[in-house]
């Protein structure tokens, strides 16, 4: 699956440098980066080859786009650069909040799949557009937890759990982990991957909070698959009344 | 020959500049460099041949962080 073994993808946006970069790359245990594209007089240089050290493959995004037509042409700029099929499709439908145009997303979607794109959406956690994007043809659907950078975890769980008994493709929790347990949590909810960028990369210590994610979904992924015990209203004891003293 | 490389005006001397010889001259990377001319993608298997043209808007993008 293109999310790995580690079911982290890690964002590559906001570190402070490259060097700390890489240690969150390397500690964060992930297989899959996202970069975006931008004019080569304003992208520092060194990127990519310290991604080709570290031995991870490459998720080009279209951030920054806001309609369906740039985004389609971000991806196509992408694939050319980068030479893989992979594309985090983002199509914003505004600064403030930076959640997902879910009109211009489909469109872009749909184009992109039969363009030959394995085409990995960052949508908005409603099931119903979770399913039109599947319908579509999109490799995953990458809900938002909350909106990107707000480190608010997980707003509506119960969308995520919907998004994951909707679709038959992988869901992936991107945007809006704010610290471990947000990334255990979707796991724990049947999430097959997350995706996670601020969160690691403006910690105070980028490459301990990426060990940490790695950890989190780890166990968030054990506990899912090794099914929890029900929520119950009231106690039941974990020992046994028989043998009991009586006096 | 005026261009628009990156949103900057460039004027270049003589014709015949190729999409290969502009990519050239901003960065030694091929790979991770992606150009598209007047908002079409311009493969980079056809850079050597592609000629730009006076009044070209040239956008030179390659891999930046972003999540």
């Amino acid at each position: 699956m293109f999310f790995g073994e580690s079911r982290l993808i890690l964002g590559t946006g906001g570190a402070n440098s490259l060097s700390a970069l890489e240690d969150a790359v390397r500690a964060s245990g992930t297989e899959l980066v996202t970069v975006a594209l931008r004019r080569i007089d304003a992208a520092g240089p060194g990127l990519l080859p310290m991604l080709d050290r570290a031995g991870v493959r490459i998720l080009p995004n279209t951030a920054g786009c806001y309609t369906a037509a740039d985004a389609i042409k971000t991806a196509r700029l992408a694939r050319d650069a980068f030479e893989t099929d992979l594309v985090k499709l983002e199509v914003i439908g505004d600064e403030r909040t930076l959640l997902p145009d879910g009109v211009e997303l489909l469109v872009a979607a749909e184009k992109l799949v039969a363009d030959g794109f394995t085409v990995l959406p960052y949508t908005t956690d409603d099931p119903i557009l979770a399913r039109r994007l599947a319908d579509v043809g999109c490799a995953a659907v990458m809900p938002a937890g909350s909106p990107i950078g707000s480190g608010l975890g997980i707003s509506n769980p119960h969308h995520i759990e919907l998004i994951r008994q909707t679709v038959d493709v992988p869901v992936v929790l991107d945007a809006g982990i704010g610290t471990a347990s947000d990334a255990a949590l979707a796991m724990e909810l049947g999430c097959d991957a997350v995706l996670i960028a601020s969160a690691i990369t403006r910690a105070d210590d980028p490459a301990g909070m990426a060990a940490a994610m790695r950890h989190a979904v780890a166990g968030g992924r054990l506990a899912y698959t090794s099914g929890r015990i029900p929520r119950r209203f009231h106690a039941l004891a974990s020992t046994s009344d028989d043998g009991l003293a009586r006096w | 020959m005026r261009l628009t490389v990156n949103g900057r005006e460039l004027v270049e001397g003589g014709d015949g500049l190729s999409v290969a010889d502009l990519v050239e001259r901003l960065t030694a990377a091929r790979r991770g460099v992606a150009v598209a001319v007047n908002g079409t993608v311009v493969p980079r298997s056809t850079w050597d041949d592609a000629r730009l043209a006076d009044g070209d808007a040239v956008e030179v993008l390659t891999a930046a962080q972003g999540g």
